[in-house]
C-alpha cells in the first residue's frame, strides 16, 4: 500500500482530483472517501411526495405572472379596497397554480418511474465476501466496485476498463445512447495490469486511480493509475467505459467504477429541453404592456371619477361611510378597480400559450410527412416554445454536407500517378441508382427484395434526442436486446465498379507474362504500378474502419495466422520486384519474377471461380474467416483443373499451404493464360462478390467507408483490424497482416489522418496520409532524389491538382493520398516523441498534434480521390419553395468554392442566368474595395436591393449570388466592413460562404440576425454546425450520418432537408397564424369583457361595483371562455396544407402583424363592449331593473358575442370546435342557472338567487341578447366578408380550397390505407434495385 | 414480423385528427353567404322591431314628480328637511281609461343603490332568519351593524337603513268625493325573495326574535311592525322591504309600490280626477335626487321601451343596406374573374 502520509486529506482531495480504490479496500480513510462519492442511484425527478407542495409552490412563485395573481389576491384582503370576497379572489391563483402543479407532478412522476426502472436494472458486481460476481441493481453500484459486463449489456456507470476477454485487451462500445453515433468505438484495457482473467482474484488489485473530478466532457478523461509498485500508468478516454453505452463484440469485460450515478459523464450531459423565447412572445410582452397601460388608465379614470362623484354628493341617504375624504376614497377605488378589471392583463394567456404550443408540437411531431420511413424517425421537437417562429423565418442558413446532401459518400473517380481514371461505369451505375430512387419515391411503395432477408444495417437506430435523459434510456434498453447493424453500408457505396483502364493496369502488373511480351500499348511503368498498389493499400488501411462480418455483426474478424504463402517468401518476391517507390528502377528482370506473379494472377482467377462455384459456406465463421475463405480458394482452384487435387486438399483441410501447391496452381494458371485477358473484368467483379457478403465496414465518417469499399473493388480488401495489425487482402497475394504502428487520427485542424505501418512486403516503416488537398499538397516533398524522380513528382502534382480542380467543379469531395517512407532511425526518433506525447497528462492534445505535424512532412503524393455526395431527395424543390416563400437561403460550408457552387447549382439555389459575384481577397483593404466594387456591380445590374427572389427569377439576369470564401469572410465580418458586407448580401438573392469555419458560420448568422433584425434559421447536421444552430433563432439539426451533436443542440431535429418545406411552409405558417390569432382573440375577449365592467362604473359613481355575480366574473375568463381560444390555437387551419405547399408565397404574404392588429382588435372590442353594454342599458333605463337582472343579459350576450366572434374568425370549424363552443355556452348557462337556483346566501353582496331563472323565462332577455349580439358582430362580419371578397390572397386561398374537395381526400385516404400493409415490411431503400 | 413492427414503431398514426385533416366547415365569409344572410337577418329584425315598437306604443305611462323643488309643486312645503310627518296631495286627471292592470311605482333619481359600499352593506345570513346573525351582524353591515350602545341593529346595513319610507294613498275624485282606490301590495316582490331568500326567524311571536336588537337608525318602527294591517307582511318578508332590498342597477330607477288590480279597477283606472296622498318622509334634495310616482301598464316585453323597437328597426335596415353594399362589391370583384 501507499504511504498515507503523502496523501492529502480526503477533503482536500475532493477539491482537486478523485481518488478511486477498490471498494473493499482495507484502508478506512480511503473507503470513507469512496463513500463520499455519489452512488449509482439516479434521481432526475425534482420532487418527493413531501417536498412537492413547498418546492413546487416556491418554483411557481418565481414566475411574474403568478406573483401578479397573488398580489391581486392579497390586495383583496385589504378591507378598504376589497372588491370580492376573499375566497373568490383566490380562485384564479389557485386555479393557475394547481393546473401548473398537476402538470409538473405528472412530468415528475414519469421521471420518477423511469429513474426507478433504471435504478433497478441488474448488473454483476464483484463481492469480496462471496468471492464472486453477484447480481446487483444499478443503484447499488458504488465507486470502486468491479463490474463485469457481457456482450450487449449496458454499462451502468463510468468505469475504467481493466479486463477484456479479447486477447488484445480491446473492448468495443457503442455510444448511440450517448451521442447517437452508432459506430463502434474501441476501448483499451489499462496497460500493464496485473489482472489476468475474469476470475482472477480481484483482491490482489491494489492499484490506486487518480483522475479528474466529474465533468461533462465526453471526449476527455485524464488520470493515472498508480500500482502498488509505485508505477504510474496514464489513463485516458480510451480506457473509460461510459455509462449507458453498450458493450459490443466483446464477450466479457471487467471494469472498476470511477464515476457513478449523477456524476457520470452521460448524466452530466443531460441538460434537458431547451428554452428559447420566440419573437411573438416578445411582441406579446409589448402588447401586455399596452394592456397594463390601458388598465392603468381605466383605473385612474375610475379613481378620479369616484373622487369627483363623492365630492359632488351632499349628504346622501345611501352614503355608507362619510369619513373618508373623496381623494382617499378615489385612491382606494384605484386598487379596487385593479382587482375588478384584473382580467384585462392576460396573465392566463401565458398558461394558455404554453398549452397551445404543446398541442402544436403534438401535431408537428405526429405529421406523417415529417416521418422518415427508412430511419423510422419522426421529427423531434426539442424546444417547445418557438413553434411560431417557424412561420416567420426570413433567412435560412444551411450547411451543405449532410444537410443538402445525403452524406452518403460514394467513390466516384480517382487519379493516381497523375493519371485520371474516370470510372464511367461507376458514374452510370450511380445514375441508374438515382433513377431508381426517383421511381421509388414516386411509387411510394417500397418493395422488399426477398433474397435479402437481412436488412442491411440501414436501420440506423435513430436515437431519440433525449438519449441522455433518463426517460428515454428505458426505451433504449429494450432496443439493445437486438443486435443492430450499422449505416454506411448502402449498396451504392459498396459496389464500386472499377475503371477498366485501372483494372488493366493492375492486371498487367499481376501478370508479368504480359509485361514481358508487351511494354508497348500504354503499359505502365513499374513505378506507376507501385503507386497504384500503394494508393489502394493506403485507401484500405489509412482509416479507423472497424470490420465485422455479416453473420455476426460487429464481431471482429480475427487476424489470419497463416497467409497464403509464407511471409518470407512474399517479401522476398517483392524485394526482388524492388518495390521502392522512390527509385524509378528499370523493368524487372524476367527470370526473377517468373514464378510468383503468375501465381498471383492465377490466384485471382481461381478466386473468381470460387464465387461462381459458390463454395464459400464456411466463410461466415467468425473467428477464422480469412482462413476459411482461403480454404475456399484452395479448394476451388484445385477443383477446376484437377478433381483429385481438390479432394486431396479437402482431406488436408489444414489451411496450411506449402509452396509446392502454389506451384501447382501456377502450372494451371499457365494453361489458362490465354483466356485471362478477356476475363479481366469479371475477375475483378468476382473478386469482390467473393467477399461482399461477409464484410461490413463501420466507419466514423462516411468518406472512409467509401474509400475502403473502393479499395475493395480493386481487391485490396481490409479484412480485419486489431490493435497491432491490420489484415489486408492484396491483389494476388491474399491476406496479409500489416503491422500497425500508429494511428494519427483525423483532426479538423490538421485536416488529415495518417497511419504508420510496417510495410508487409518491404518491411519498411511507411506513413500513409490522407487528407484535404489543401493540407496535403503543401506538404508533398518537392525536390529530393534524382532529377527524373523530381520531374515525375512535379508532373504528378500538377496533374493531380488539375484533376482535383475538375473534381471540385463537378461537386465531388476531394481527398489526397500520400505516403512517406521512414528510415528506421528516423522512425525511432519520432516514435520516442510520440510515446512521450501519448503518455503525458498535461496538454496531451497539443503534444500529439505537434508530433503528428512532425511526421506529416515531405510526403509523396500518390493520387487523389473524388467522392460523390449526392443531393438529398427533393432538395432543389425545397429550396425553390423556400425562396418563393421569401426566405433567403444562404449556404455556409467548409467545402471548396467550386464544390459549393456546384452544389448550389444542383440544388437550384443558383439559376443558370444568375450572376455570380465571387469575393475572395487577401487583405482587409482589398476586401473593402471589393465589397464596394461588387455593390456597384449589383447596382448596375439594376436588381433592386433586397429584391424579392420570387419575382426576380422571371427577369433576364435573375439575381446576384455572392460567393465568399473563408478568408474574405474573416475580413468582412470585422466591425468596419460588416455593414458593407450586409448591404451587399442583402442585395443578393443568395449567399454562399465556402471554406468557412464553424466559428465563422455562427458569426455570419449572428451578424445577420442582429443587424438586420430578422428571423434566422440554421440547419446543419454535424458538430461543425452546432454553434450556428445555437446562434440562430431557430436551430434545426439533421439527424444523419454524423452523430448527434447537431441534433442535441437544435430546437427541431429532422431527418431530411426536404422536411423543412412542410415544417416551415405549413407548420410554421399554421403555428404562427394560430398563435397570433389566439393571442389577439384572447386580448379581444378580455378587453371586451372588462370594458363592460368599466362602462358600468359610469353609472355607479365609479365605485367598483359590478353588475355580475363575483363568481361569474371570475370564472368567465378562467372557465367559460378559456377553452375556445386554446382549440383555435391548436386546431385552426387558416389555409389548407396543400395550398400552403403549392403556394409558398402565402408564407410571407399572409402574416398577422400582432402589434398593428392589436389596436384594431382593441377597437373592435371597445365597440362590441359598448354595444353589449348600452343596448341593455337603454332597454332597461329608468325601469325597475335590479343590479344582477341588468347584468344577466349583458353577460349572456357577451358570451354569445365572444363565441360567435370566434366562429367568424376561425377559418375552419371542425366538430371539436363546435363541441367546445357549445360546451362553453352550456357551461355558462348551466352554471348561472344552477347558481341562481341554489345560491341562497352565498356570494354576497351579489347574490344571484332567482335572477337568471327569472330572466330566462322572460322574452325581453332574448330580445336584448339577439339585438346586442347581432349589432356587436356586424362590423366584424362585414369586414371579413369584404376582406374575403376583395383580398387577393384570400381569393387565392379560397380558389385553392375549392379545388380540393372532400371526395378527393377520401380517395387518397383509401389508397393510402391499401398501400399501408406493404409498407410494413422492413425496408431499406438502399438495398433495392441492384440485387442480381 | 416482430422486427417489421419495430421498424415502423415510430410512425405517427395516420388519422384525420393527427394529420390535421379533420373535415371542417370553413366559414369563408364570402359575399355568397353573407348577402342572403344579411337580408334574412335584416328582414327578421325589421319584423321584430315593428312588433316591439307597436307594443311599446300601446303601453301607457304616467309619471309625476313630487320632489317639491319647484315652488308650485304641492309637495314644496315638505321639501324642507325640518318639516316632520309632512303630507302632500298630488292631484292628477286621466283623459281616458288607463288600461289595467296598472302598476304603481315610486321612482328615485340620482340615487346610487349600486354604490359598491352601499351594496355590500347587508347581512344575507341575518336576512335569511339566522338568529346568530341577529345578535352579531356581519362586519359588512358596518357602520350600520351596531348602534351607539353596541346593540345589534336588525336588519343591519345601509340598504335596510335607507329604506324608502314615503307612503301613498290613491283616491279617485268622483264628484268631489275622494274614493279610495284599493292598492294591492301582495306579489310585488320576487317569488324567490319572498319564499326562499328572505326568512323570518321561526319564533312566534316575531317580536321575540328581535329581543336585544334595535331597529335601524332611520326607521320609525322596528321590522316586525312594518305592516300593521297584515301581520304576515312583517319582518324580512315585508314586500316593500323586499322590493327595496333588491337594489336597482342604475341611479335613475323606479320600484314597484303597488298594483291596481282589484274591484272596479281590474280593467284599469277609469278616466277622471285622482288625488294621491303622499306621506313625504324620504329626503332626496340634499343630493339632487328626485322622487316621482309612476303609473304604468305592462306588456309581454315589460314596461314601455321604445328604444328596443327602434334598435331592431335600425339594425334590421342596416343589415339590408349592407347586403346591398355587399352585392355591389361582390359584383365588382367577383364577376369579372369568373368571366
Amino acid at each position: 500500500m501507499y504511504s498515507l502520509e503523502c496523501l492529502p486529506s480526503s477533503k482536500e482531495r475532493l477539491g482537486k482530483n478523485r481518488t478511486v480504490v477498490t471498494s473493499f479496500t482495507v484502508d478506512e480513510e480511503l473507503s470513507l472517501l469512496l463513500k463520499t462519492y455519489n452512488g449509482n442511484k439516479i434521481r432526475t425527478s425534482k420532487y418527493s411526495l413531501l417536498s412537492f407542495l413547498p418546492k413546487n409552490l416556491f418554483e411557481q412563485l418565481h414566475r411574474v405572472a403568478n406573483v401578479y395573481f397573488i398580489f391581486l389576491a392579497a390586495l383583496n384582503f385589504v378591507p378598504v379596497v376589497e372588491a370580492f370576497q376573499p375566497e373568490i379572489a383566490v380562485v384564479p391563483i389557485i386555479l393557475v397554480l394547481s393546473v401548473t402543479a398537476v402538470k409538473d407532478m405528472w412530468e415528475d412522476y414519469h421521471r420518477y418511474k423511469s429513474d426507478h426502472s433504471i435504478n433497478r436494472l441488474p448488473c454483476h458486481v464483484y463481492s469480496s465476501k462471496q468471492k464472486a460476481y453477484i447480481e446487483q441493481r444499478w443503484q447499488d453500484v458504488r465507486v470502486g466496485d468491479f463490474v463485469r459486463l457481457s456482450c450487449n449489456e449496458i454499462i451502468p456507470a463510468d468505469m475504467l476498463l481493466l479486463y477484456s476477454s479479447d486477447q488484445r485487451g480491446v473492448c468495443y462500445i457503442e455510444t448511440a445512447n450517448l451521442d447517437g453515433e452508432t459506430n463502434l468505438k474501441q476501448r483499451q484495457v489499462v496497460s500493464d495490469l496485473p489482472l489476468q482473467g475474469v476470475d482472477s482474484p480481484l483482491e490482489s488489485f491494489h492499484s490506486r486511480i487518480e483522475c479528474e473530478n466529474p465533468n461533462n466532457d465526453l471526449s476527455r478523461f485524464r488520470g493515472y493509475m498508480e500500482h502498488p509498485s509505485g508505477l504510474r500508468v496514464g489513463l485516458h478516454n480510451n480506457n473509460l467505459l461510459l455509462r449507458s453505452c453498450t458493450v459490443r463484440n466483446t464477450e466479457t469485460v471487467v471494469g472498476i467504477v470511477v464515476y457513478a450515478g449523477l456524476e457520470t459523464k452521460a448524466m452530466m450531459n443531460n441538460s434537458g429541453p431547451r428554452y428559447k423565447r420566440s419573437q411573438l412572445e416578445r411582441h406579446l410582452n409589448t402588447v401586455v404592456l399596452w394592456c397594463v397601460l390601458l388598465l392603468f388608465i381605466m383605473c385612474l379614470t375610475a379613481a378620479i371619477g369616484h373622487g369627483l362623484w363623492l365630492n359632488n354628493l351632499k349628504d346622501p341617504v345611501f352614503m355608507v361611510d362619510t369619513e373618508t375624504s373623496p381623494a382617499l376614497a378615489g385612491f382606494y377605488v384605484f386598487w379596487t378597480m385593479i382587482i375588478v378589471l384584473q382580467v384585462l392583463i392576460p396573465i392566463s394567456l401565458y398558461v394558455s400559450i404554453e398549452v397551445v404550443k404543446l398541442g402544436q408540437i403534438y401535431f408537428i411531431h405526429n405529421d406523417l410527412a415529417l416521418y422518415n420511413q427508412q430511419l423510422d424517425s419522426r421529427i423531434q421537437c426539442r424546444a417547445l416554445n418557438i413553434t411560431e417562429d417557424l412561420g416567420q423565418i426570413q433567412y435560412l442558413f444551411s450547411d451543405k454536407t449532410g444537410t443538402l446532401t445525403e452524406n452518403k459518400m460514394v467513390f466516384r473517380r480517382c487519379s493516381i500517378f497523375g493519371v485520371e481514371y474516370p470510372h464511367e461505369e461507376n458514374a452510370r451505375r450511380l445514375e441508374v441508382y438515382e433513377a431508381e430512387r426517383a421511381e421509388e419515391a414516386a411509387g411510394r411503395s417500397v418493395t422488399l427484395q426477398s433474397g435479402r432477408s437481412r436488412s442491411l444495417s440501414c436501420r440506423h437506430s435513430f436515437v431519440s434526442l433525449h438519449t441522455l435523459t433518463a426517460a428515454e434510456e428505458e426505451e433504449e434498453l429494450t432496443n439493445h436486446s437486438q443486435p443492430s447493424t450499422r449505416a454506411f453500408c448502402s449498396r451504392v457505396a459498396k459496389e464500386v465498379l472499377p475503371d477498366p483502364e485501372l483494372v488493366r493496369k493492375l492486371n498487367w502488373f499481376l501478370s508479368p507474362a504480359l509485361a514481358l511480351s508487351g511494354g508497348s500499348s500504354g503499359s505502365p511503368s513499374s513505378l506507376e504500378l507501385t503507386y497504384i498498389t500503394d494508393f489502394f493499400l493506403a485507401l484500405a488501411i489509412c482509416n479507423s474502419v472497424v470490420v465485422s462480418s455479416a453473420s455476426q455483426p460487429r464481431h471482429v474478424v480475427r487476424e489470419e495466422q497463416t497467409p497464403l504463402k509464407s511471409l518470407e517468401e512474399i517479401k522476398m518476391i517483392f524485394q526482388r520486384l524492388s518495390f521502392s517507390p522512390f527509385l524509378a528502377l528499370p523493368i524487372l528482370s524476367p527470370p526473377k519474377i517468373k514464378v510468383s506473379p503468375l501465381s498471383f494472377t492465377h490466384r485471382m482467377f481461381a478466386r473468381g471461380k470460387t464465387g461462381l462455384l459458390n463454395i464459400s459456406p464456411s466463410s461466415n465463421s467468425t473467428t477464422d474467416e480469412s482462413e476459411s475463405s482461403l480454404e475456399g480458394h484452395l479448394e476451388t482452384s484445385s477443383l477446376r483443373p484437377k478433381e483429385d487435387l481438390s479432394s486431396r486438399l479437402m482431406e488436408g483441410n489444414s489451411g496450411q499451404t506449402d509452396f509446392r501447391e502454389v506451384k501447382d496452381d501456377f502450372i494451371d494458371a499457365k494453361m489458362d493464360g490465354a483466356r485471362q485477358d478477356a476475363e479481366d473484368l469479371t475477375i475483378e467483379e468476382d473478386c469482390k462478390s467473393d467477399t461482399e457478403e461477409e464484410l461490413l465496414y463501420e466507419a466514423e465518417s462516411p468518406d472512409e467507408a467509401a474509400l475502403v469499399h473502393a479499395a475493395k473493388a480493386y481487391c485490396c480488401t481490409l479484412r480485419g483490424r486489431s490493435a497491432e495489425s491490420l489484415l489486408v487482402d492484396l491483389p494476388g497475394i491474399g491476406s496479409l497482416p500489416v503491422p500497425l504502428l500508429h494511428i494519427l487520427p483525423f483532426d479538423s485542424n490538421r485536416k488529415k489522418m495518417s497511419v504508420v505501418v510496417r510495410h508487409p512486403l518491404t518491411g519498411q516503416v511507411v506513413v500513409y496520409t490522407k487528407g484535404a488537398d489543401s493540407a496535403i499538397m503543401d506538404l508533398t516533398e518537392s525536390s529530393k532524389g534524382a532529377e527524373e524522380a523530381q520531374e515525375t513528382s512535379r508532373h504528378i502534382r500538377e496533374q493531380t491538382q488539375n484533376h482535383l480542380d475538375s473534381y471540385a467543379r463537378e461537386g465531388l469531395r476531394t481527398l489526397c493520398i500520400a505516403k512517406k517512407v521512414l528510415e528506421e532511425e528516423e522512425y525511432q526518433v519520432w516514435r520516442k516523441g510520440q510515446l512521450l506525447a501519448e503518455n503525458s497528462i498535461e496538454n496531451r492534445e497539443e503534444m500529439l498534434m505537434e508530433s503528428a505535424l512532425r511526421l506529416e512532412t515531405d510526403l509523396t503524393l500518390l493520387g487523389s480521390t473524388g467522392i460523390v455526395d449526392r443531393l438529398q431527395e427533393e432538395v432543389p424543390e425545397t429550396i425553390e419553395a423556400l425562396q418563393k416563400a421569401g426566405i433567403k437561403v444562404w449556404i455556409l460550408t467548409g467545402d471548396k468554392k467550386e464544390t459549393a457552387i456546384n452544389i448550389a447549382y444542383a440544388c437550384k439555389l443558383l439559376c443558370p442566368n444568375d450572376q455570380l459575384l465571387t469575393a475572395s481577397c487577401g487583405s482587409k483593404d482589398a476586401c473593402a474595395a471589393l465589397l464596394l466594387e461588387l455593390q456597384l456591380e449589383v447596382q448596375r445590374g439594376g436588381v433592386p436591393a433586397a429584391g424579392n427572389p420570387g419575382k426576380s427569377s422571371s427577369g433576364g439576369v435573375a439575381g446576384f449570388v455572392l460567393v465568399i470564401d473563408g478568408r474574405m469572410l474573416d475580413w468582412a465580418l470585422q466591425d468596419e466592413l460588416k455593414e458593407d458586407f450586409l448591404l451587399l448580401s442583402c442585395s443578393c438573392k443568395a449567399v454562399i460562404c465556402c471554406r468557412s469555419t464553424p466559428l465563422q458560420k455562427s458569426q455570419v448568422v449572428r451578424l445577420v440576425r442582429d443587424h438586420l433584425s430578422v428571423m434566422t434559421l440554421a440547419v446543419g447536421d454535424g458538430a461543425n454546425d452546432v454553434s450556428m444552430i445555437q446562434v440562430a433563432d431557430v436551430g434545426i439539426g439533421i439527424s444523419g450520418q454524423e452523430g448527434m451533436q447537431a441534433v442535441m443542440s437544435s430546437d427541431f431535429a429532422i431527418s431530411r432537408f426536404k422536411h423543412l418545406r412542410k415544417l416551415l411552409l405549413v407548420h410554421g405558417h399554421w403555428c404562427y397564424t394560430r398563435l397570433a390569432n389566439m393571442i389577439l382573440y384572447f386580448i379581444y375577449k378580455n378587453v371586451m369583457f372588462v370594458n363592460l365592467l368599466f362602462w358600468y362604473q359610469c353609472f355607479c359613481g365609479f365605485s367598483g361595483s359590478v353588475m355580475t355575480s363575483a363568481w361569474v366574473l371570475i370564472l368567465f375568463n378562467l372557465l367559460f371562455t378559456s377553452v375556445p381560444p386554446l382549440i383555435c390555437g391548436v386546431l385552426d387551419r387558416h389555409t389548407a396544407a396543400h395550398t400552403l405547399m403549392e403556394l409558398p408565397q402565402l408564407y410571407s404574404a399572409s402574416k398577422v402583424s400582432v402589434p398593428s392588429m392589436f389596436w384594431i382588435t382593441v377597437l373592435d372590442a371597445f365597440y362590441q363592449s359598448l354595444v353589449c353594454f348600452f343596448v341593455p342599458y337603454f332597454a332597461f333605463a329608468g325601469s325597475n331593473v335590479g343590479v344582477l337582472t341588468f347584468g344577466s343579459p349583458i353577460n349572456a350576450s357577451c358570451l354569445l358575442i365572444i363565441l360567435l366572434h370566434q366562429v367568424i374568425e376561425s377559418p375552419t370549424l371542425t366538430w371539436i370546435h363546435a363541441l367546445v363552443l357549445v360546451l362553453s355556452a352550456v357551461s355558462y348557462f348551466g352554471f348561472v342557472l344552477l347558481f341562481s337556483l341554489f345560491c341562497v346566501t352565498c356570494s354576497p353582496p351579489t347574490n344571484p338567487l332567482g335572477v337568471e331563472t327569472l330572466q330566462m323565462s322572460e322574452p325581453l332577455f332574448y330580445i336584448i341578447c339577439a339585438v346586442t349580439t347581432v349589432t356587436a358582430l356586424i362590423p366584424r362580419l362585414l369586414f371579413r366578408a369584404l376582406f374575403n371578397t376583395c383580398h387577393p390572397s384570400a381569393v387565392l386561398k379560397s380558389a385553392q380550397t375549392d379545388r380540393m374537395d372532400s371526395e378527393n381526400y377520401g380517395k387518397k385516404m383509401q389508397r393510402w390505407n391499401l398501400s399501408r400493409p406493404k409498407n410494413r415490411l422492413p425496408v431499406c431503400a438502399d438495398n433495392l434495385g441492384l440485387e442480381p | 414480423m416482430v422486427k417489421a413492427e419495430k421498424e415502423i414503431a415510430n410512425r405517427p398514426d395516420n388519422t384525420a385528427f393527427t394529420q390535421q385533416r379533420l373535415p371542417a366547415w370553413q366559414p369563408m365569409l364570402s359575399a355568397g353567404i353573407v348577402i342572403p344572410g344579411f337580408v334574412l337577418i335584416g328582414l327578421a329584425f325589421i319584423g321584430i322591431g315593428v312588433a316591439l315598437f307597436v307594443t311599446s306604443r300601446s303601453i301607457e305611462v304616467l309619471e309625476i314628480d313630487y320632489t317639491g323643488e319647484d315652488k308650485n309643486s304641492p309637495c314644496f312645503k315638505c321639501s324642507d328637511q325640518d318639516v316632520k310627518n309632512c303630507v302632500c296631495n298630488l292631484e292628477f286627471s286621466l283623459d281616458s281609461l288607463f288600461e289595467g292592470p296598472v302598476f304603481f311605482y315610486y321612482g328615485l333619481s340620482n340615487y346610487f343603490q349600486n354604490y359598491r359600499k352601499y351594496a355590500a352593506s347587508r347581512d344575507d345570513d341575518q336576512l335569511s332568519g339566522d338568529l346568530d346573525a341577529f345578535t352579531s351582524p356581519s362586519d359588512s353591515c358596518s357602520p350600520f351593524d351596531l348602534n351607539g350602545n353596541d346593540k345589534p341593529i336588525v336588519p343591519c346595513g345601509a340598504i335596510a337603513n335607507s329604506m324608502f319610507n314615503d307612503t301613498f294613498v290613491l283616491y279617485r275624485v268622483v264628484n268631489g268625493v275622494k274614493k279610495l282606490v284599493p292598492l294591492d301590495g301582495k306579489g310585488i316582490a320576487w317569488w324567490t325573495d319572498y319564499n326562499v331568500k328572505y326568512r323570518n326567524p321561526t319564533v312566534t311571536p316575531l317580536k321575540n326574535a328581535f329581543n336585544g336588537t334595535v331597529k335601524p337608525i332611520s326607521w320609525p318602527k322596528p321590522a316586525y311592525q312594518l305592516d300593521t294591517s297584515d301581520p304576515a307582511n312583517n319582518g324580512f318578508i315585508n314586500q316593500d322591504f323586499l322590493v327595496w332590498m333588491r337594489r336597482a342597477a342604475l341611479p335613475d330607477f323606479r320600484k314597484l309600490y303597488r298594483r291596481i288590480t282589484e274591484g272596479e279597477y281590474e280593467k284599469g283606472l277609469p278616466a277622471g280626477n285622482y288625488s294621491l296622498k303622499i306621506a313625504y318622509n324620504y329626503p332626496v334634495l340634499s343630493f339632487h335626487g328626485t322622487k316621482k310616482v309612476v303609473f304604468s301598464n305592462v306588456s309581454w316585453m315589460g314596461g314601455k321601451n321604445e328604444f328596443l323597437g327602434i334598435a331592431y328597426l335600425v339594425v334590421g335596415s342596416l343589415c339590408v343596406l349592407m347586403s346591398i353594399v355587399m352585392l355591389i362589391v361582390y359584383a365588382k370583384f367577383k364577376f369579372p374573374e369568373d368571366d
